[in-house]
């Protein structure tokens, strides 16, 4: 028995130290281990922004009032604007638009001081709607209040009362950068493993293999610890690299950060064991990583809210261990959650995992036919 | 254990086949291979040579049929087996980003072996094989001998009791083919009972018994001396010029199973029903206004090719574009 143990252990070894010699002497991939994360962070981060500022507007001010002007200083405030021009009639705001010139216009009526005293709505923008998000920024203004405006209270007319948890300042950075923990690894991770035994198989090294004593389980096991810790070396740079640049908050601790972070590097690395156990060539094998990469891009709430999805999108989004990363790596790295908390994401990951070891071990036959 | 498992071979089997789809690759074939032989599989590209090796290596499982392999029932007993045996695939299959130690390594631990054992082990093989000087060389920039022979070495680094070479010999020079035949007849002295694919016939007569296949089946198998003087054909060689419609008339005949032009001389493989075969073909010359002299005609002593060529039909094609 201990001497089986031994030699088991000792097979997954040398499969280990195998693959460790072959990725050190592939330049190009090693590099890439490195560059992915690196890259991605920068451009991910600066890019994707889903906070509009500084949309360009016009200012048809007709009440020439105090009340007007203390109104427009205050929307420039904000930051959402930034006033381009001022016109005199709606109809010039109109035209602005259509030409591109201005993405909306507040138009001020000259009866303002009446309206604010009979409670009315004070004035209007008009939106090009195309954008949806520039849109919903303007929708966002009507949330100032008549409080927030005018120097002396006149009324406490106001819409609703917004206030912020966990990134106040509305930053899309601070919730971009644990997300890319969760896309990189899943391109990573999958894609290394998915082409790891398709290319043993494509070079002719597995005929070789499967005549020898090795078991389908260490040969797998063999094959994914190197890749652990070039997961974790990615996390590390995503992390630490968002910190410094994109000031991310690190609350949670760092060992949850860990163990939450090696159950999805071992999950991910269990689902590119499958794939590679189903795809002939490594081209298959990547076709098939980019299936499962791309709806843990768009799905797994990386971009849009999961909640904001049909039912159908979110179940398919649960099934993917990118969805129940994202979650977690976002609950502990932004709020400081606990992995107790998290136990239900955690149970599945591990549970993914254990499931998708027996598969891959299963599916890969030590037969040609 | 099976009635089949008498320690004197070391591997038996009845009646194997094997269907991939429509294709039969192998067709009931019988084996009985002794131990400590060089047992040889003869045959052209696609006759089932490397099909057979899989099924009784347990890579592939057969359609029909019993194997026995060192005493286990193959394939529900491939894994034990695999403790045991060597396998020397067709395709260069070790890895080309190790060097040539790393290689043997990978393996040595494989097989899981103790660390001293198999620094000596690895040591000497790559003496044995002429591989110290190249030891830390990725294996990526070898030439073929030398791959080939690391391919050896990997495949008797566990001492297996059988070796399975499946055409060890296709991608290397005459003299490096010979070298690694004194190889394989060293390991066989040792004990080690191999079992080697080919399609060359010098190979194949270096072997101490070969199996001549053709279309999945084993059209005849004994020893190649036996093999060569039991033919069933007259081999006769006409001495003339102008061979090249001589030899198109001749194999239109029925009694004519081949005619290959070597040179100045035409080979020609005649029944052995015809009593006389010399007089025969000069009356056949004669029919075709061809006159040859009675003395550039002799009848000689068969080689294995001709074994080959009358065991697997009509030739009416050089062997290279048949293969194809």
């Amino acid at each position: 028995m201990m001497h089986s143990i031994s030699n088991s252990l000792m097979r997954v070894y040398a499969i280990t130290t195998k693959e460790i010699k072959q990725l050190s002497r592939d330049r190009i991939t090693f590099a890439m281990v490195i560059m992915i994360p690196l890259i991605q962070l920068l451009l991910f981060g600066y890019a994707i922004n889903t906070d509009v500022r500084q949309i360009p507007v016009a200012i048809v001010d007709q009440s020439d009032s105090a009340a007007g002007r203390w109104i427009v200083e205050a929307i420039k405030v904000t930051q959402v604007v930034d006033v381009k021009m001022h016109l005199t009639t709606a109809k010039q705001a109109q035209e602005a638009i259509r030409r591109g010139d201005i993405k909306a216009a507040l138009i001020l009526p000259p009866t303002l001081t009446q309206k604010i005293t009979h409670d009315e709505p004070i004035g209007q923008w008009i939106v090009d709607g195309s954008d949806t998000m520039i849109a919903g920024a303007i929708k966002q203004l009507q949330n100032l209040s008549l409080n927030d405006v005018l120097p002396e209270p006149t009324s406490s007319q106001s819409l609703f009362e917004v206030s912020l948890f966990y990134n106040p300042e509305q930053r899309s950075a601070v919730n971009i950068v644990p997300g890319l923990i969760a896309v990189i690894l899943t391109m990573t991770m999958v894609l290394f493993t998915s082409s790891a035994i398709v290319r043993e198989r494509e070079r002719g090294n597995l005929e070789l293999l499967i005549t020898t004593p090795i078991k389908s389980l260490e040969l797998m096991i063999g094959k994914i610890l190197p890749y652990i810790v070039i997961g974790l070396v990615q996390m590390a740079i995503i992390l630490g690299l968002g910190h410094v640049i994109f000031a991310v908050p690190i609350d949670g601790t760092i060992s949850h950060l860990l163990i939450a972070t090696l159950l999805f590097i071992t999950a991910s690395l269990t689902l590119g064991l499958i794939i590679s156990t189903i795809a002939q060539t490594q081209l298959q094998a990547m076709q098939m990583t980019i299936f499962i990469l791309l709806p843990t891009i768009l799905l797994s709430g990386f971009i849009t809210p999961l909640e904001a999805m049909p039912n159908a999108a979110q179940w398919i989004a649960e099934m993917l261990p990118g969805t129940h990363f994202m979650r977690v790596i976002r609950a502990i790295v932004l709020k400081g959650a606990t992995l107790m908390e998290l136990i239900d994401d955690i149970i599945w990951l591990i549970g993914f995992t254990l499931i998708g070891l027996g598969v891959a071990a299963k599916r890969f036959n030590k037969r040609l036919d | 254990m099976s009635a089949f498992s008498d320690p004197q071979w070391v591997i038996q089997a009845q009646g194997i086949s094997k269907q991939f789809g429509d294709f039969t690759a192998v067709n009931q074939i019988d084996l009985n291979i002794p131990k400590g032989h060089i047992y040889g599989f003869l045959g052209s590209n696609g006759c089932g040579k490397s099909t057979t090796i899989r099924m009784l290596t347990g890579l592939l499982t057969p359609t029909t049929g019993d194997i026995n392999v060192l005493g286990l029932t193959i394939p529900k007993q491939a894994e034990a087996l695999r403790q045991h045996i060597g396998y020397m695939t067709q395709k260069f299959s070790l890895y080309d980003d190790l060097t040539v130690k790393e290689n043997l390594q990978f393996i040595a631990r494989i097989y899981g072996m103790k660390r001293d054992l198999s620094r000596a082990r690895i040591d000497q093989l790559q003496s044995t094989y002429k591989l110290s000087q190249y030891q830390h060389q990725l294996t990526a920039t070898l030439s073929g001998g030398q791959r080939q022979r690391l391919a050896l070495a990997c495949a008797c680094l566990n001492q297996p009791k059988l070796l399975f070479l499946d055409e060890p010999t296709s991608a290397v020079d005459p003299q490096n083919r010979r070298d690694f035949w004194e190889q394989l007849f060293d390991l066989s002295e040792q004990g080690t009972s191999i079992l080697v694919s080919t399609h060359y016939m010098d190979e194949a007569e270096r072997c101490h018994k070969i199996a001549i296949m053709e279309k999945g089946t084993i059209k005849a198998d004994d020893t190649p001396k036996a093999l060569m003087d039991n033919i069933n054909a007259h081999v006769i060689e006409i001495n003339a010029s102008e061979l090249r419609p001589l030899k198109q008339a001749l194999i239109t005949h029925a009694e004519v199973s081949s005619a290959a032009q070597l040179g100045h001389r035409l080979r020609v493989l005649i029944d052995k029903q015809i009593a006389d075969p010399i007089a025969w073909v000069l009356q056949q010359c004669q029919q075709y206004q061809r006159q040859i002299n009675p003395q550039d005609i002799a009848i000689v002593s068969a080689n294995l090719e001709d074994v080959f060529v009358s065991h697997t039909g009509k030739m009416s094609t050089p062997p290279d574009t048949a293969k194809a």
